[in-house]
């Protein structure tokens, strides 16, 4: 039979058409797993180092500091990909920036300053966004328009986790220096103006904020922050390095979005709730049943051996 | 009382081979590029402040350099703060801190163990490998040479066969002996340690000590902070009794007198949110 022709379900086991029909038939539904994919292998590896540093919750401030930007780049230039990606860096650095400032002049520490330019950020965000009265297109910038990735904003998330993957393999060493022992950073960072240690974390945080703005195309400023965290704490449970930690943690957040994708063509599920959802579910699968740490393992009473 | 611990303290103050006579056997590392002099520090009126509220007061005087100094005092008394204005990560309100002879990289510190993560997903060898920094930097490569000092210095503190294992499942003695093994690859002229042997067992405290010793040994000019001080008297030539000011400084015989203790102990520990000024600087 000639290829264009729609399928019978004769023609293919159940198999394929559940797991492999979706993406072979529809190029909506390539792009978003592109898309998704792209988003994990950037954004997953920052989600390992976030953990770490005890920054858990910041994706989540960061996510709503970039809200009054993207809008501001709305109400400018329409739903321009272009203005509301600007619009999202600039206040995203801007909070992450005076964050950081304050808390090294101030005794306040870093979560509770960015706690408060959050807030300030969110309130700003939605003041602007009331300003257009309520609008379905601002509703997609919150909330995501996966299935409609178009080339420019496939582009865009592809190059963000390229960038990423780069400038993590270059600040590597200083970052993990940082988060295990700032004093010995300090110590041999040299004695600059400002410093290696603050360079490195304002990198860092850069990068994440990149990531948030890139992911708020597919998934939405708020459901981005669940594809960067979920699957790192979840890692947390597979390995006890940092390496092997993102490397299970990029693994879960592809399957998630297998997963999810799926899940939204089959039951007609928002996608990227389902996306969430399912790296939710890795999660909880992972704190009963993971190898190191899980319920599970400290469950399983194995007799103790002789030394 | 008294003339027992000078006895201690006139056996070999400087000497360290005769505790087991691997004085100068030769160190497991090879030394670099052969600027061997070690440095000396000068304290001139050194004040370092938290909010207007000294930790370390009008501080002066001279560590020599190859000195094996420890810093006693009670808690509060601003050990740790000299330690970090020496490193340079604290800056002095008032006063200069004057290194001679080296870098200011070129110092090691040794955290107490508080300060660290000891949870974090590492494992031994890379902790270790951390004392790598000034000859790889951030970005230089690791070679194999290197790694193969990174496990001789794992397997001089006694860690050969825990070299994998993630730095979570140590205990503390042994989380404490893979500093000193960092520390031992920094391979710096100036060692600052902070509360090196607290909550230590003896076996570990004497195998640290042993390194610390070989440390001495090498002419390299040393300060610890110390609680222990049975522990100061018979292995520290050196003793500064600090109680935000110096209370006495010098040999630890003549430091760790009775009455110098007495006095170190009268430094209230908080401090008085309406003291008075200081007005000792104004000319």
């Amino acid at each position: 039979m000639p290829p264009s022709a729609a399928p019978t379900p004769r023609d293919r086991t159940m198999l394929y058409d559940f797991l492999f029909a979706p993406f072979a038939d529809y190029g909506f539904m390539r792009r978003a797993l592109a898309g998704c994919l792209a988003l994990s292998f950037g954004g997953c590896p920052l989600g390992i180092l976030l953990v770490l540093r005890r920054m858990s919750l910041m994706g989540d401030a960061m996510s709503h500091a970039i809200l009054p930007g993207a809008a501001i780049g709305f109400l400018v230039a329409g739903l321009s990909l272009v203005a509301m990606t600007i619009g999202g860096i600039v206040t995203g650095l801007t909070v992450a920036l005076l964050a950081g400032l304050v808390s090294r002049a101030t005794p306040l520490r870093e979560d509770a300053s960015f706690a408060a330019f959050y807030l300030i950020s969110l309130g700003l965000g939605v003041l602007i966004v009331s300003m257009r009265g309520s609008n379905m297109d601002l509703l997609h910038v919150l909330f995501g328009t996966v299935l409609a990735l178009d080339d420019a904003a496939l582009v865009l998330i592809v190059s963000i986790a390229t960038i990423t993957l780069v400038a993590l393999a270059v600040i590597y060493r200083p970052l993990i220096l940082e988060c295990l022992d700032p004093g010995f950073l300090r110590a041999v960072g040299g004695q600059g103006a400002i410093g290696l240690g603050p360079v490195i974390h304002m990198g860092f945080i850069a990068l994440v904020v990149l990531n948030l703005v890139g992911g708020f195309q597919a998934l939405g400023t708020l459901m981005v922050v669940g594809l960067i965290m979920l699957p790192a704490v979840s890692a947390r449970f597979w390995s006890r390095n940092v390496p092997g930690q993102m490397a299970a943690a990029v693994l879960f957040g592809a399957i998630a979005s297998i997963a999810g994708l799926l899940a939204s063509y089959h039951w007609s599920a928002p996608a990227s709730s389902s996306i969430i959802l399912a790296a939710g579910g890795i999660y909880i699968l992972s704190v009963i049943a993971g190898r190191f740490d899980s319920i599970a393992a400290s469950a399983i009473q194995l007799r103790h051996r002789t030394g | 009382m008294a003339t027992n611990r000078h006895a201690h303290a006139h056996a070999h103050p400087f000497g360290n081979g005769h505790e087991g006579g691997c004085a100068h056997e030769p160190g497991p590392l090879p030394r670099r590029d052969g600027s061997t002099a070690a440095p000396g520090i000068r304290l001139e009126n050194v004040t370092v402040a938290y909010r207007r509220h000294p930790a370390v007061h009008h501080l002066s005087g001279e560590f020599a350099p190859g000195s094996l100094t420890a810093v006693v005092g009670p808690n509060g008394a601003g050990k740790s703060t000299l330690l970090k204005a020496i490193m340079g990560t604290l800056r002095p309100e008032s006063g200069r801190i004057e290194i001679s002879g080296i870098d200011r990289r070129d110092i090691a510190y040794l955290p107490q163990i508080s300060e660290l993560d000891r949870t974090f997903p590492i494992t031994v060898l890379d902790l270790v490998s951390m004392g790598l920094w000034r000859k790889c930097g951030a970005f230089g490569a690791v070679t194999r040479a290197m790694m193969q000092q990174v496990r001789e210095a794992v397997a001089t503190v006694g860690l050969a066969d825990l070299a994998d294992r993630p730095v979570g499942t140590l205990s503390g003695g042994q989380f404490q002996r893979a500093l000193f093994a960092r520390m031992l690859l920094q391979d710096a002229r100036l060692l600052l340690l902070d509360e090196p042997f607290t909550a230590l067992d003896m076996k570990t405290t004497a195998d640290l000590l042993r390194l610390v010793k070989d440390w001495h040994g090498e002419n390299r000019t040393i300060i610890a902070v110390l609680h222990d001080l049975d522990l100061v008297r018979e292995h520290f030539p050196r003793a500064m009794l600090l109680a935000r000011s110096v209370v006495a400084w010098g040999d630890a015989a003549k430091v760790l007198t009775p009455a110098n203790m007495l006095e170190a102990r009268r430094m209230c520990e908080g401090f008085d949110e309406d003291a008075p000024v200081c007005r000792s600087d104004a000319a």
